[in-house]
């Protein structure tokens, strides 16, 4: 016993075990089982019989099913490249000196602390159509005449709901980012300096390339907590108008759970895997090449 | 319960109970209904049920409770759960085979799983003999094989028409149209004043339901025809369509990203003049605090639905039931719990309690003062009396439920009112989606 003990490998293995079981009991269980159940009939309250693809091609040729799919990629790719954009001009910012950055910076990070239920519910007030106060403060300017129906017009949902998403997000990329910055040795800087580079010159020679990991590591999470969103849009729009703001996640849970056909829910929410590992992998073996972030052409 | 009283009811109940259940028989029977159960030794009971709509209910519930258990020695202990989440959670129930031993659950729950469920036909037929009949809706929830009964109504929260009378007024009725035709005249001479009338059309579970689907069964459409045959698409439910363009031409700008919540306040605001909902708009205009929305209750009324040309006065509302599940180990306690709970002197408590959220399945309990004591509860009393489920005219089940929980129905009406589609195509695109459900 002791000696066994006293073996590395042995040691090890019993060290991870309350780690592996925790991830193989709140992660591999669940996630396992919702693969299977994507491939039963199963409904809320009956076990289901094995059926294959079925569920899958019955979703395919589901219109609901086909629109939010799109609608989860337009909103993923839209949000994230907003939050990307204004995450890293956000980042830049508070990397300069600025008087009072402490607090500055706990500041931004405010939307990201604030639970999302609670801000969708400010969201929801925000673009009411009779309670808006966007509108309201529009119209007392008299730029416009009718109060703007933000939830109600398919497109101007899809983008009230990414403007909600994007101000949620930019706080976490920022941050992230900053943090990344700040890693960038100053002497790389100072020898640009020497080499007269200009700003921009820095900032896309020095900068940029010193960020891509971490760059890549924040656009992977942020791409995966766009994809899988579902409390912003529950609360906003439950899906509506028209299911124009479904995305897979809130379509899963619609079909489900409310709607009772678990195996068909959890063959939607399943569908998002392949994509959210797409995402993965293209982050890991795309973003991360060494010799391309470090200048040298691709092997 | 003395049979003096026992008679009070079957007088004042005749009338109603006609159609529902046979007076004959229950005037035969006016002796046998005696119930014998015993529940089981050292019980005890498990309930869970939706969160309350008003404060009352759930206090007048809990006293009754207690006064089951002062009885009976028998502990229950109640959870409470917002509605939309006590399906999930029942159905994770049946499944596994344990939880609570009643649940208090929506709509067709009861049909997603039946074979989980206790039988409870001695328990319906000793409470409608009592007490002047169900409603026929109650059957078609809960006795789906018209023989055994899988639960034991509770009643429904209704949705009816709410509207300001000195608005009403101002464009020229006195009352409430009884019919579609002078509804749609309302509501245009309602926006010409500049008081518009507005009814959700975004996916609010509750209020974008009830009245499209009272549209729809207006105009004769329904989602399936007796033998579980898709035939939303047809010649009526696209008059339904037609019409609602141009109903939505008269609504309030911004229906279409309505929840359940925005019409209340927006009512509440004084932005429209009719909408559709449960009696919550009114109280919440009567208890006020401001007294600007305070005035408003005595503007408020509530309406039926009006009639359309198929004649018949139609609605769909939040019905609720009581389940017993099988896994329990002292059924016989809890078909007490639920019978003590029915009777007049509990359930009619919890009905003036409730201020008339929840109307009664059963018909000896319209006479209930709740309704009378205000004339503008009269409307949600006969809330039951012409209300259908969901998935009309067809079974119900997972394919109802699915139908429904997909919001098929408001997406058609919210498709053609706002012209994103033609009727035609609206009608449909929903028969290609029903169809689906339907399909199993």
């Amino acid at each position: 016993m002791h000696r066994l003990l006293d073996n590395r490998n042995v040691l090890g293995l019993l060290f991870m075990l309350p780690a592996g079981a925790l991830l193989i009991v709140f992660l591999t269980y669940p996630l396992g089982l919702g693969t299977w159940l994507g491939f039963t009939d199963a409904k809320i309250g009956r076990p289901g019989e094995w059926i294959g693809a079925e569920n899958f091609t019955y979703l395919f040729g589901d219109s609901v099913a086909r629109l939010s799919l799109f609608n989860t990629f337009f909103y993923t790719f839209v949000a994230s490249i907003l939050k990307f954009a204004l995450g890293l001009w956000l980042a830049l910012l508070l990397n300069k000196n600025l008087p009072f950055k402490a607090f500055l910076r706990a500041i931004v990070l405010l939307p990201f602390i604030v639970p999302t239920a609670l801000s969708a519910i400010a969201f929801w007030w925000m673009y009411d159509s009779q309670f808006s106060v966007i509108s309201w403060t529009l119209s007392k300017m008299g730029i416009i005449d009718r109060y703007i129906d933000f939830l109600g017009e398919p497109w101007l949902a899809r983008f009230s709901t990414i403007a909600a998403n994007v101000w949620r997000g930019v706080p976490f990329v920022a941050i992230t980012l900053l943090a990344g910055l700040q890693t960038v040795p100053p002497s790389l800087y100072e020898a640009a300096a020497l080499d007269g580079a200009t700003e921009w010159q820095k900032f896309w020679h020095v900068t940029l390339p010193m960020l891509t990991p971490i760059i890549a590591v924040v656009m992977t999470f942020s791409v995966l907590f766009t994809f899988t969103d579902f409390q912003l849009i529950y609360v906003l729009t439950r899906g509506g108008p028209l299911n124009a703001t479904h995305l897979m996640a809130t379509l899963s849970f619609q079909r489900a759970i409310p709607g009772g056909a678990l195996g068909e829910g959890a063959a939607l929410a399943t569908s998002m895997v392949p994509f959210l590992l797409a995402a993965i992998l293209f982050s890991y073996f795309g973003l991360q090449r060494r010799a391309w972030q470090q200048g040298a052409a691709d092997k | 319960m003395s049979n003096m009283k026992r008679r009070d009811f079957l007088k004042a109940t005749a009338g109603v109970a006609a159609g529902a259940a046979a007076p004959m028989i229950w005037m035969k029977d006016a002796h046998a209904q005696q119930w014998s159960n015993v529940p089981e030794k050292g019980a005890k009971l498990r309930v869970l049920r939706w969160s309350r709509f008003v404060q009352g209910d759930i206090d007048q519930y809990m006293v009754n409770v207690k006064k089951f258990t002062d009885k009976y020695g028998i502990d229950v202990r109640v959870d409470n759960e917002s509605w939309e989440d006590v399906r999930p959670k029942a159905a994770v129930a049946a499944n596994t085979g344990a939880g609570p031993d009643i649940i208090l659950g929506t709509n067709d729950d009861a049909d997603l799983y039946p074979d989980k469920l206790l039988d409870v036909t001695d328990l319906a037929n000793y409470l409608g003999k009592k007490y002047g009949g169900w409603y026929p809706v109650c059957e078609a929830y809960l006795r789906p094989d018209g023989k055994k009964w899988i639960g034991i109504p509770l009643g429904a929260a209704g949705s009816m028409m709410v509207y300001r009378e000195s608005q009403l007024k101002a464009a020229g009725y006195d009352s409430f149209p009884k019919d579609t035709d002078n509804f749609l005249k309302m509501m245009k001479a309602l926006k010409d004043k500049g008081t518009p009338g507005g009814f959700a059309l975004g996916h609010a579970t509750g209020d974008a339901n009830t009245w499209c689907h009272w549209l729809v069964w207006a105009f004769g459409g329904e989602m399936v025809d007796k033998s579980g045959k898709v035939v939303i698409d047809s010649p009526e439910t696209i008059k339904a369509l037609d019409y609602s363009k141009e109903l939505y031409a008269t609504f309030i700008p911004g229906t279409l990203s309505w929840l359940d919540p925005s019409n209340n306040k927006v009512f509440l605001d004084g932005q429209i003049s009719v909408t559709n909902n449960g009696i919550s708009i009114y109280y919440a205009a009567k208890n006020s605090k401001d007294p600007k929305v305070a005035a408003l209750a005595a503007d408020i009324n509530h309406a039926q639905y009006p009639v359309g040309p198929s004649g018949s006065a139609t609605a769909f509302h939040l019905f609720l039931n009581q389940m017993i599940f099988k896994y329990t180990k002292y059924p016989k306690a809890a078909k007490e719990f639920i019978r003590f709970m029915m009777e007049d002197e509990q359930y009619g408590a919890w009905m003036q309690a409730g201020i008339g959220y929840v109307a009664q399945p059963l018909a000896a309990y319209a006479k209930n003062p709740i309704w009378t004591v205000d004339p503008k509860h009269t409307p949600y009393r006969d809330v039951l009396m012409n209300m259908r489920p969901a998935g009309y005219d067809g079974k119900l089940g997972y394919a109802s439920a699915g139908a429904l929980a997909d919001f098929i129905i408001v997406d058609m009406v919210a498709e053609a009112a706002s012209g994103s589609k033609p009727p035609k195509e609206a009608a449909a695109a929903a028969q290609k989606r029903a169809e689906r459900y339907y399909k199993v």
